[in-house]
């Protein structure tokens, strides 16, 4: 390929699902996955991945602690349809049955450098009361057929949720040939390596 | 008795007395209208007698029925009521006593005494006491409940009160004397026992009430009836005038009531006295009160009412006798009551029936009137039911162009944020009248001269005289020196022209330093004149009212100096003059030169004329000539007249007078006028009394200002009073702070004259600028005047009327109401010296983005636009320089709005700064590739629908994307012949293709509905004792049932939606089980012997055939032979799997195939899928091994080459699976009528027609089990969706609601049986089924074919029908619904699924005579679908329309499997039975226990008429188009065929082909039967030296790809024998109205040699 004129540009990220906050529930475990446009191609690592069950500390705060590692390169022409990765929190409830705990969605930082997101997670409500107990009964909550649903935007109005909880993520970003390309996504004033530089 | 008759003389004597004296005044009107009055008088007093009576009476009755409590009072009163009436009689004899001293009273005849007269006077008198009894007790009651006799005396001095000015009113006066009666009752109880003697007697006389007792002593006891009346008039007119005599009388009366009661007092004991009885009476020593419980009740529920809650009868709300009326029963409109609860209901009326007695709260229907309920039920909005159609007119929305709202955009940018903190300082420091209503004439001339004298200042201040004399001599000077400078040598020309142009300015500038001069002195002289004025005035009034003086300061000057200066000025300015009347009169001496010159031309002419026509006139002395010559030469020009000389004299006289006009003299000394204020203003004591008053009311007036913000009161300043020198000062500020911009600032001036406030003016104050700031802002005087009228008749001038100064009243002179505010507006200085002004570029950047968008402006509300016109006006005024770069953005902004128009569009636009965020105007975008490429991706368009790596440059998205798609774009219109081989069927395909469109176009919005479990998984709500799994305790109970049970149920598979899936995750799972009947190899020797050599021809396989062909001859077929080893193929999109190879003619594979599964363009979602074509083949092969002949080959070992020969096949579309989800079931294998080496057991084919209806063994069977895993959702969403989107349908509105319900209720008790009552047409309306079915003529060729064997017929028309290409409406119509087609648009369309072609059989059907129904059921491979159903000879025949086939209603392989319901042209039938497969069931529909009609006796046939034509025109189909198809798909598939065959010569056996060619139309003639061992022989004596394997395959027409498809999948082209040869023949058979039936002959020859 020929560097001086790419068609395609890179974005790397490589980072981590650090912890979660869920003050009611313990031993949760998640998943997660990269939704994305149609220009947008996975070239190396891995699109999904579940991580290990993690249970609460017992001293200092009351975060899950997952540290579960994130790597993976995305090649595109168009960044619409920038990819998002989705997290849901699952773990067991009273009755043991592992449930969700909770879905939410993030776009991957679009600046190169080192981005922490915090995602609220919500999950799906009940269609009345009767069906929350009888859910709460036999441990199966509602859930969205599909994770994904959490990224679109299309056939969200039917749905209720109810948020609980928050997981934090950190990303590293690398792009390549984005401004090639035509598509500038760091400012010049945002160039805080560069001007350290020029002071030093 | 004797003082009787005294009593009666003395009567009659004052009667007399009082008569004379009333006959003195009264008239002779008076006495009519007084008759009349008392006319009247009487009837009132009648009716108000009965009405009373009515009352009462009704009351006693209520209270009979009611309360007894009351009624014991009631009794109580009657008593006292006796009680009184005793007294009262008493009273009245003792008052007579008392009156009239000697005369016996006239009570004094004890009514005991008296005689029972018979004399009206007494009736009269019995039956008034009678009544006044009756009254009184229903008062006594009312008033005992109401009012508690709280104090006697009280009670007592008040109906003394009363009685009198109740006479005085004298309407009537009895009931309030009755009223007066229960205090007297209540005292007269405690005296009962006292009183109880004699009562009885003399209850029944009654007693005389007051009335009576003046007829007593009024009356004119004389028998005359004419003086009857006398009395009464008299009396009435009493009351009315209250004349005197009247007056008298009652006085009389009034006082003998008093004494009345007086007496009674006296009779009835001590406590009467407590009048006159000494305090000690009062202060008695008595023991605390008290009241004990009981009685107290007792007491309170004398006073207090507690309404029923019961319901009132009907009777006591409505008058007597009076049945309720039920207005809404008689069909009268009654509104709709408002809600109130019974109880409250009945509640009010007791209450109601308790105070009023008359009956007007209630209506005719007994109940409360109310007014109805006023609250609607809908809302009164008319709805907008035609979205399309013509609006009403009155509802048609008017345009109106968009209005501000006015608070909007005025905010200032960031107010609010930390420096969005803005101040206004309005400091309003005073008030001056220039002029006021209480002006004297000495305040007039004052503010005149005040005003002339500022006037004076300005100007010197400005000091204009002196610049222009400043200029005229610099001007001056100039020219002089240039003359100077050229002194001797000529001037230049631009020297000349320069000299000119100052001249020029000299003038001009002269000319404005003498006017200048002018004003001056014509204002020093009106100042000295108004000052003259003002001291006359003062001397005139002899007091002094303002304050000025004038002096005028006198400054000498330098007498010769100054007569030389202006010698000099006259001297230069009549050099001046004269040159410039030189010059004009060269101009005028040249002008007069060149008239002249032409007059003396015209002269000559007009001389030369002259004696011309002399000449003439000595010819001919004609006159018209003359006269026409004449005016030829036209008027005489005006001679000239020369100019006169300029005169220096006269010149220089009238400068010389301008001077002396406009300027001081020389040596006259300057006069300076100085105004003061020193002038002592006379006291106002020394005043005349005029002046004073006007002082006072200016004293008395104050003044305020109200200081309005953007129209809004922000603040007024105090109320100061005027001042005597109509000065008012304020001095506050105001600091404003401000969110909206600033768009006015008003002052409004109020003037307050005692109370009234009266506002005077309104004062609007510019907007400071942003640097204009508080403590540099300058104060500014701003005027202001108001037209009020105001006149005074003191000293005040008024305002707005006239007034003179002069005695005579001449000079008049009107002056308004005028003055000057001073205030100052500037913006605040923050702490930290900010100013806290807006910021500045506010109006500049509207400018700016004006530039850009000109309705930009309009909406941001910027100045600018209004004044457009003005900027314009005014940059060209001040010719600005356009190439300055300051100027570029005004210059920009005015070539924009050139042209004169105002550019403001007409129109509103929403996103007016839309083009602004534009990136590329939309041009370039349309042009680029890369972004229409996107746009179609994200428009859906089908070629684009996920298309992957949209390159991200322009240049790498090449042109061939769009190929397809702008191909596909261009043939819409062009009808492309070529791909379809037929043009009918081309233009059906477009025509097709147009209708999807605009169906899928309908329902696009519906696709992208969500539902809730499209998104969510939910546990289904248990439901408790519901159908199913979903009871509520069964679940609880699963949580305790074993992990892993004994007997495992089966469970449903979790549902996949298809949307999240990709390629590679859907397999097609196929299990092919068994089959049955297979056809059997032919062994060999079965060709007849002549044809061939034997033993030579065809190689056989296996030994055990050949043993055994000779038996085979024999009718019975050995068992002991391998007849064959067939497997199956399995294709789909191209992948082939097959299974094992099984032996014998019902083999049993039982194996699994697994075949991946592709959607088109990776798309998963359910519609995409739904639309899948791709038709999974199954096919039957038998595997043959040859052995490779040791001739040929020498080979040492055991060679065998296998072949496989197709046998038949099984076709499924894909999309039944996915809508079924699983097919399970035995299929008919399809299979050719001729199978050159095979043949089959036939032994029940019979003639026998439906006698012999084949049980099983027509055909082979397969058992399959289809499905897809994961199982995917099907498309049931949409179609649910659909049923929402209500269609459009004109039908009845009540049959479409009977059919929803029907098939609601159907759905309800057999929610898998289908059950159809409405469908959709082509255009998407709904239409009820039984207007479909109607008997249509079949072509009559068919008929023509078979005219006699009426089974044949009907074989070959279901044949016809099957004829006709079949094509889902599933894949048509992506999952959109199913549409129905009327049969002629059938037969135009030729294609259609199964619906369309059973409604056809059906109809034809009905139309040869027999009893047909449409079944709708389900089927396999199709599911739901739609059959025939008719019943010949007793049983019931089954059709499959799509096939031809026909079953018996037992027949174990009919492909039916459930019937839902049955349909024909009168009714639908829903099948109610146990079991829906139809071998199980009875086809008797008019058995209700089985088949539950939609038409029944309570809802009858309306009568639908069908939507059907009334006949089929049939066109005849062209032989030769049939042909020509015929060598076009013969020749495609030899193509193809050889395509197949990449690696391998193909080659063509002529002979064969040609023979086979013969074959087809005789299969076709005999409908594939029976022929095929006639064919053989033909076929193997014609080629007996190859072995041959083919077969003719049959379908009907509809494009050339399904024929490629079916040839493909026979492999024929598979076999890989090098010396293979192919034949290949097509028929095409016409049949009417282009319907084709393809026949295609298919074989492969090996040579055996």
């Amino acid at each position: 390929m020929a560097t001086s004129n790419p068609s395609v540009f890179l974005l790397m990220v490589n980072g981590q699902i650090e912890t979660a906050n869920f003050p009611e529930y313990d031993d949760l475990y998640c998943k997660y996955c990269f939704v994305y446009g149609h220009d947008w191609a996975p070239t190396s690592g891995l699109e999904e991945g579940i991580s290990q069950i993690a249970s609460k500390g017992r001293e200092s705060s009351h975060d899950l602690v997952w540290n579960f590692p994130l790597e993976i390169t995305f090649k595109s022409t168009n960044p619409f349809g920038w990819p998002q990765i989705v997290v849901s929190v699952y773990g067991p409830d009273t009755f043991g049955n592992d449930v969700v705990r909770g879905y939410g969605a993030v776009h991957i930082p679009l600046t190169p450098g080192r981005h922490t997101r915090t995602i609220p997670m919500f999950v799906p409500e009940s269609t009345s009361r009767l069906q929350k107990l009888t859910s709460w009964l036999m441990g199966r909550r509602p859930e969205f057929t599909d994770p994904k649903v959490v990224a679109q935007g299309e056939g969200r109005e039917v749905t209720r949720v109810h948020s609980q909880g928050f997981v934090t993520l950190q990303f590293n970003i690398v792009t390549k040939d984005m401004k090639k390309l035509g598509y500038d996504t760091v400012s010049d004033t945002q160039t805080p390596l560069r001007v350290r530089d020029k002071l030093s | 008795m004797a003082s009787t008759s005294d009593i009666r003389d003395k009567l009659r004597r004052k009667h007399r007395a009082l008569r004379a004296s009333l006959e003195r005044r009264r008239d002779d009107t008076q006495e009519v209208t007084g008759g009349e009055e008392e006319e009247v008088a009487e009837t009132l007093r009648r009716s108000l007698r009965t009405q009373r009576q009515r009352r009462r009476k009704k009351l006693l009755e209520k209270m009979n029925a009611d309360e007894s409590w009351v009624e014991e009072e009631v009794a109580g009163a009657v008593v006292e009521e006796d009680g009184t009436v005793q007294v009262f009689h008493r009273d009245e004899r003792s008052d007579d006593a008392a009156e009239l001293g000697a005369v016996a009273s006239p009570s004094g005849r004890p009514p005991r005494e008296l005689p029972p007269l018979p004399t009206p006077k007494e009736n009269t008198m019995e039956r008034r006491m009678r009544e006044k009894l009756k009254a009184a007790r229903s008062k006594a009651e009312s008033l005992l409940l109401q009012e508690e006799p709280a104090s006697r005396l009280q009670a007592l001095r008040e109906r003394d009160t009363r009685t009198r000015f109740d006479r005085e009113a004298g309407v009537e006066p009895r009931p309030r004397r009755d009223d007066a009666s229960p205090p007297l009752a209540g005292r007269a109880t405690l005296r009962d026992a006292v009183r109880r003697v004699g009562m009885d007697a003399q209850t029944e006389t009654g007693l005389p009430t007051a009335e009576e007792s003046y007829n007593f002593f009024t009356f004119n006891f004389d028998p005359e009836p004419e003086e009857k009346h006398h009395p009464r008039q008299h009396k009435k007119r009493e009351q009315d005038k209250g004349e005197e005599p009247g007056e008298d009388e009652e006085e009389r009366q009034q006082d003998e009531e008093e004494e009345e009661e007086e007496e009674r007092g006296d009779e009835g004991g001590e406590d009467l006295f407590l009048i006159e009885q000494s305090d000690k009476d009062f202060v008695e020593v008595k023991r605390a009160e008290y009241v004990g419980y009981y009685e107290r009740v007792q007491r309170e529920r004398e006073l207090f009412f507690v309404p029923s809650t019961r319901t009132v009868p009907a009777s006591r709300k409505l008058p007597e006798n009076m049945q309720p009326r039920f207005l809404e029963d008689e069909g009268l409109y009654v509104g709709e009551r408002p809600v109130v609860s019974r109880t409250n209901e009945n509640i009010m009326e007791n209450r109601i029936l308790r105070q009023d007695q008359d009956k007007k709260w209630f209506g005719d229907d007994g109940r409360v009137i109310v007014l109805p309920d006023p609250i609607k039920e809908s809302p009164t909005r008319p709805p907008l039911f035609h979205m399309e159609g013509e609006l009403d007119p009155a509802l048609q929305t008017v345009y109106r162009k968009a209005v501000r709202a006015k608070n909007t955009s005025r905010y200032i940018t960031g107010a609010g944020d930390a420096q969005g903190d803005f101040q206004l300082d309005v400091d309003v420091s005073g008030l001056i009248f220039s002029h006021h209503p209480l002006f004297s004439r000495e305040h007039v001339l004052g503010a005149r001269l005040a005003q002339l004298y500022d006037q004076y200042l300005s100007k010197q201040q400005k000091n204009l005289t002196g610049l222009l004399t400043d200029k005229l001599n610099g001007l001056r000077n100039t020219i002089r020196n240039m003359l100077e400078l050229h002194a001797g040598q000529g001037l230049s020309q631009a020297t000349q022209h320069r000299i000119a142009e100052y001249t020029q300015e000299i003038r001009y500038t002269r000319q404005m330093r003498d006017a200048s001069q002018e004003k001056d002195r014509i204002l020093m002289k009106s100042i000295v004149k108004v000052w003259k004025e003002l001291k006359a005035l003062r001397e005139f009034q002899r007091f002094t009212n303002t304050p000025y003086k004038l002096y005028l300061r006198r400054e000498e000057v330098d007498r010769d100096f100054d007569e030389q200066q202006h010698k000099a000025e006259i001297q230069a300015e009549v050099a001046e003059l004269q040159a410039e009347a030189e010059e004009h009169y060269e101009k005028m001496m040249s002008d007069y030169r060149r008239m002249h010159e032409e007059w003396k031309r015209w002269r000559r002419k007009q001389k030369a004329l002259k004696t011309k026509k002399k000449k003439r006139r000595q010819t001919s002395l004609e006159e018209d000539e003359e006269e026409e010559s004449e005016e030829e030469l036209g008027e005489e020009p005006p001679r000239p007249e020369q100019p006169q000389e300029p005169d220096p004299e006269a010149v220089e006289q009238q400068v010389r007078e301008k001077a002396a006009r406009i300027r001081r003299k020389p040596g006259e000394a300057v006069l300076v006028p100085e105004l003061t204020a020193s002038c002592s203003v006379t006291p106002s004591d020394q005043c005349p009394r005029a002046e004073f008053a006007r002082r006072q009311d200016v004293s008395k007036r104050s003044l305020f200002i109200k200081v309005l913000y953007n129209g809004k009161v922000v603040s007024r300043t105090d109320s100061r009073s005027l001042s005597a020198d109509f000065r008012v000062h304020f001095g506050q500020i105001f600091n404003l702070k401000i969110v909206n911009w600033p768009e006015s600032i008003e002052l409004q001036v109020f003037e307050t004259v005692g109370t009234s406030t009266t506002q005077m003016a309104d004062v609007f104050i510019p907007i400071p600028e942003a640097s204009i700031l508080t403590g540099r802002a300058p104060s500014e005087e701003v005027e202001f005047s108001s037209d009020q009228r105001v006149m005074f008749n003191h000293e005040g001038v008024g305002s707005g009327v006239p007034f003179s100064f002069e005695s005579d009243g001449s000079n008049r002179l009107t002056l308004l109401t005028s003055g000057k505010v001073s205030c100052c507006v500037s913006w605040a200085v923050g702490e930290d010296n900010v100013p806290l002004a807006p910021p500045i570029a506010h109006p500049t950047g509207a400018i700016h983005s004006g530039i850009r968008q000109m309705d930009a402006i309009a909406c941001i509300g910027a100045s600018g636009v209004n004044d457009m016109k003005k900027l314009r006006k005014w940059a060209a005024d001040s010719r600005l320089d356009p190439n300055d770069p300051n100027n570029a953005s005004v210059m920009q902004l005015l070539s924009m709005v050139s042209g004169g128009e105002e550019n403001v569009p007409d129109y509103f636009r929403l996103e007016q700064l839309q083009e602004e965020f534009n990136f590329v105007p939309d041009e370039e975008l349309d042009k680029s590739r890369r972004f229409r490429l996107l746009r179609l991706r994200s428009q859906e368009v089908g070629e684009f629908r996920n298309y992957k790596n949209v390159p991200a440059l322009e240049r790498e998205v090449s042109d061939k994307v769009f190929q397809e798609y702008e191909k596909r774009l261009r043939e819409r219109e062009i009808v492309d012949t070529k791909d379809h081989l037929d043009a009918h069927r081309a233009l059906v395909a477009k025509y097709l293709q147009k209708v999807r469109e605009s169906v899928i176009n309908r329902f696009l919005i519906a696709k992208h509905h969500f539902l809730l479990s499209d998104l969510v998984v939910e546990e289904e709500v248990p439901t408790i004792g519901g159908p199913g799994t979903g009871v509520l305790g069964l679940n609880l109970f699963k949580l305790a049932e074993p992990k892993r049970p004994l007997k495992p149920r089966r469970k449903e598979r979790k549902k996949v939606s298809a949307q999240n899936l990709s390629d590679g995750d859907i397999k097609l799972l196929l299990n092919v089980i068994r089959a049955y009947d297979l056809p059997v190899r032919k062994p060999q020797s079965s060709k007849p012997p002549a044809t061939s050599k034997p033993g030579r021809s065809f190689t056989e396989p296996f030994p055990a055939a050949q043993s055994s062909h000779s038996t085979i001859q024999g009718s019975d077929w050995p068992m002991n032979q391998v007849l064959i080893r067939p497997f199956v193929e399995v294709t789909f999109q191209r992948t082939v799997l097959q299974t094992s190879t099984a032996e014998g003619p019902n083999p049993c594979w039982n194996e699994e195939l697994l075949l991946s599964f592709t959607a088109p363009n990776g798309d998963y979602s359910t519609s995409s899928l739904q639309s899948v074509k791709d038709e999974v083949f199954i096919n039957v092969f038998d595997e043959v091994v040859h052995d490779v002949s040791k001739g040929e080959r020498d080979w040492n070992g055991f060679h065998a080459c296998v072949e496989k020969h197709w046998l038949g096949s099984v076709k499924i579309p894909f999309s039944t699976i996915y809508l079924q989800s699983r097919i399970d079931g035995t299929f008919k294998v399809e299979m050719p009528p001729v199978l050159l080496g095979y043949s089959k057991e036939r032994g029940l084919v019979s003639e026998g027609g439906y006698d012999a209806i084949r049980s099983l063994s027509e055909g082979a069977f397969i058992t399959l089990f289809i499905t897809i895993e994961p199982q995917l959702v099907p498309g049931e969403t949409i179609r649910e969706k659909m049923k929402d989107v209500k269609f459009e349908s004109q039908e009845d509105e009540r049959l479409l609601l009977a059919s929803q319900f029907f098939e609601r209720d159907a759905a309800q008790h057999f929610p898998a049986r289908p059950c159809l009552t409405t469908v959709i047409d082509i255009n998407g309306k709904s239409v009820f089924v039984t207007r479909y079915i109607r008997p249509l003529n079949p072509p009559q060729e068919l008929l023509d074919l078979a005219p006699n064997a009426s089974q044949e017929a009907t074989e070959l028309v279901a044949r016809y029908v099957a004829l006709i290409p079949s094509l889902p409406d599933t894949v048509s119509f992506a999952g959109v619904c199913d549409l129905w087609s009327t049969c002629d648009q059938f037969l135009t369309l030729l294609a259609g699924d199964e619906e369309e072609h059973a409604v056809l059989l059906c109809n034809y059907f009905l139309a040869m005579g027999k009893k047909a129904w449409l079944i709708i059921g389900t089927a396999i491979p199709e599911g739901h679908s739609a059959y025939v159903l008719t019943y010949e000879q007793n049983r019931y025949v089954i059709w499959n329309p799509s096939s031809g086939q026909y079953y018996g209603q037992y027949d174990t392989f009919c492909p039916l499997q459930a019937v839902g319901c049955l349909i024909n042209a009168d009714n639908v039938w829903f099948n109610l039975q146990m079991y829906d497969a139809p071998a199980r069931m009875s086809f008797d529909v008019s058995k209700s226990k089985f088949w539950k009609p939609f038409f029944s006796r309570a809802f009858s046939h309306p009568g639908l008429s069908s939507v059907q034509p009334e006949e089929l025109v049939y066109q005849r189909t062209d032989k030769a188009a049939a042909a020509e198809l015929q060598d076009r798909i013969e020749k495609i598939l030899r193509e193809k065929i050889m395509e197949w065959r990449p690696r391998h010569p193909t080659r063509w056996n002529r002979y064969c082909t040609s023979t086979l060619r013969h074959f087809l139309p005789k299969l076709e003639r005999s409908g594939g039967h029976d022929v095929a061992e006639e064919h053989r022989l033909e076929l193997q004596s014609l080629l007996g030296d190859y072995r041959i394997s083919g077969f003719p395959l049959h379908m009907p027409f509809s494009e050339i790809r399904p024929i490629i498809e079916a040839v493909y999948s026979t492999g024929v082209h598979n076999v890989e024998a090098s010396n293979v040869e192919f034949a290949l023949a097509a028929y095409v058979h016409p049949y009417p109205n282009n319907v084709l039936s393809v026949w295609i002959y298919l074989a492969s020859l090996i040579r055996t040699r």
